[in-house]
């Protein structure tokens, strides 16, 4: 439940998912409120729910029970791609399109949803300096990017599309600590320019880092969401 | 009987299969392995170009209307039964909607054909007409379901990262779709674009050949020829979109979710 008096963003309630071709239940009961400025971690080992979760909050999968909502609002049918727009889950390995760093940010105003938008180059920019990188980064192609300088591309590509919510899945599980911090770097700028207005989920399996990143961290174990501390 | 082209007797047929020994002579010495194979293709070949042939015979000797509708439908059943079984990825519904495209697209076309461009047949149902034209358009329409159905299932499996990161930033299903579903359809229909390409410069159609061998004017047989290019051609088409759409709609739900667990992984081969 919400415990400060800010606005309640993304809530579960009842979340079940079953396994494709079983009677094992991989999410169970998962009840969960995201409100404005909340830096959320969901910690847990693998295979214990947590990408799960962060896809069916993001309404990437079919739910066998429970509902989403945004805004007191169920999210189904043709508000979903609209929801996704506000709260956007983003993959441990990112995919990139084809082309140069900026093919792929500018790609997702191509989407009906993001037509009202546009690609703004300088604020992209912007954020890359704070990180101490130049623009060059844009011209290089997908494959010549490093994974960590992938993950900072399609940190971009989601943030300049000004959500609320980001779902994080391990985003620097894969990465060495110097891109790691930049990744944790660009997140905190991206928090600290708005803070009420906007929130993140991170999961992650690294406990230090949960601490690190949230001001509140949940654990999940065979699908069930535990409690937690405040860090 | 007097025929207007030369008539072959079982002994003329005899000398064309002494070629066939040529191949398994040269399979023997390099030791492909394929003698058996060999024999069995071309023993198929005989025995089952001798049953169409009593087949047709039979059904072409005024036989009513639902004889020859009846075989039509077996023609149209194998057609997607073999359709459905070339796909290395299966789903949950691939069948129905392999058997709805490959019904609705040849059916439409090849009536289309007989009732509107060939017309003035006596009876309606005139098997000389009916059974060759449909089957000409099945066999080109499931090569096309098939292509293009695996081109959809594969490159959405291969893609699904891409797929799922579309739909993750806020696209509809149909745009997290599209790619692989253009690609899809350009594959189906490629094999009968490149054909109506090099049609009658590189290849001379088997029927066109027949039409020819048979002492009709080429001109005739040229006419034809063509009908049966854009007969095949949009019934391809056709076929091929309608699978593909109605695959789509089974992959994706009214959420914009990719349901990629639906896309049977065990029966790739």
């Amino acid at each position: 439940m919400s415990l400060s008096g800010s606005e309640d963003f993304l809530q579960s309630r009842g979340l079940g998912r079953r396994a494709p071709r079983g009677d094992e239940w991989l999410l169970r009961d998962v009840g969960l409120t995201v409100h404005g400025g909340q830096r959320l971690a969901i910690v847990g080992p693998s295979g214990s729910g947590k990408t799960l979760l962060l896809r069916a909050l993001a309404r990437l999968d079919p739910l066998d029970r429970g509902e989403v909502l945004w805004r007191g609002q169920a999210v189904v049918g043709n508000r979903v791609p609209d929801f996704r727009r506000h709260v956007i889950y983003l993959h441990q390995r990112p995919v990139l399109a084809d082309g140069t760093a900026e093919d792929s940010l500018r790609a997702p105003f191509r989407l009906s949803v993001h037509r009202s938008s546009r690609f703004d180059r300088d604020r992209i920019v912007n954020w890359l300096q704070l990180l101490g990188r130049d623009a060059s980064l844009l011209a290089r192609r997908q494959r010549e990017l490093s994974g960590g300088e992938a993950q900072i591309v399609a940190l971009l590509r989601a943030i300049q599309l000004q959500p609320q919510v980001l779902l994080l899945d391990e985003p620097t599980a894969a990465l060495d600590a110097a891109a790691t911090g930049a990744v944790e770097r660009l997140i905190d700028i991206w928090m600290q320019q708005q803070d009420a207005a906007r929130a993140t989920v991170w999961v992650s399996h690294d406990v230090q880092q949960a601490a690190r990143v949230s001001t509140e961290v949940l654990s999940i174990d065979r699908g069930r969401l535990g409690g937690g501390g405040t860090s | 009987m007097n025929s207007p082209y030369i008539e072959l007797d079982a002994s003329r047929v005899a000398l064309a299969a002494l070629l066939i020994l040529v191949n398994g002579a040269i399979s023997l010495g390099l030791r492909l392995g394929m003698g058996r194979t060999l024999l069995v293709a071309s023993v198929r070949t005989v025995v089952q170009l001798l049953l169409v042939g009593m087949v047709l015979r039979w059904v072409f000797d005024d036989r009513p209307w639902f004889v020859v509708l009846g075989l039509l439908v077996v023609m149209t059943v194998v057609a997607g039964v073999t359709a459905v079984q070339r796909n290395q990825r299966h789903y949950p519904g691939i069948w129905t909607d392999t058997m709805i495209s490959v019904w609705a697209s040849s059916w439409l076309i090849t009536s289309f054909a007989l009732l509107v461009v060939i017309r003035d047949m006596q009876p309606w149902y005139q098997p000389q007409y009916a059974i060759p034209l449909l089957g000409m358009v099945l066999g080109n329409t499931l090569n096309g379901i098939s292509l293009g159905l695996n081109a959809l299932t594969e490159s959405l499996v291969t893609r699904r990262d891409e797929v799922e990161s579309l739909l993750a930033l806020g696209a509809t299903r149909w745009e997290a779709a599209g790619a692989p579903v253009r690609h899809a359809v350009r594959t189906g229909m490629i094999p009968i674009v490149n054909a109506m390409m090099v049609v009658g410069v590189v290849s001379l159609p088997g029927m066109m050949t027949g039409q020819i061998l048979a002492q009709a004017d080429p001109l005739q047989a040229v006419k034809y020829q063509i009908v049966i290019m854009f007969l095949v051609a949009s019934a391809t088409g056709l076929g091929t979109i309608a699978v593909i759409l109605l695959s789509y709609r089974r992959l994706f739900n009214a959420d914009h979710q990719f349901l990629y667990a639906r896309i049977d992984q065990e029966n790739a081969q």
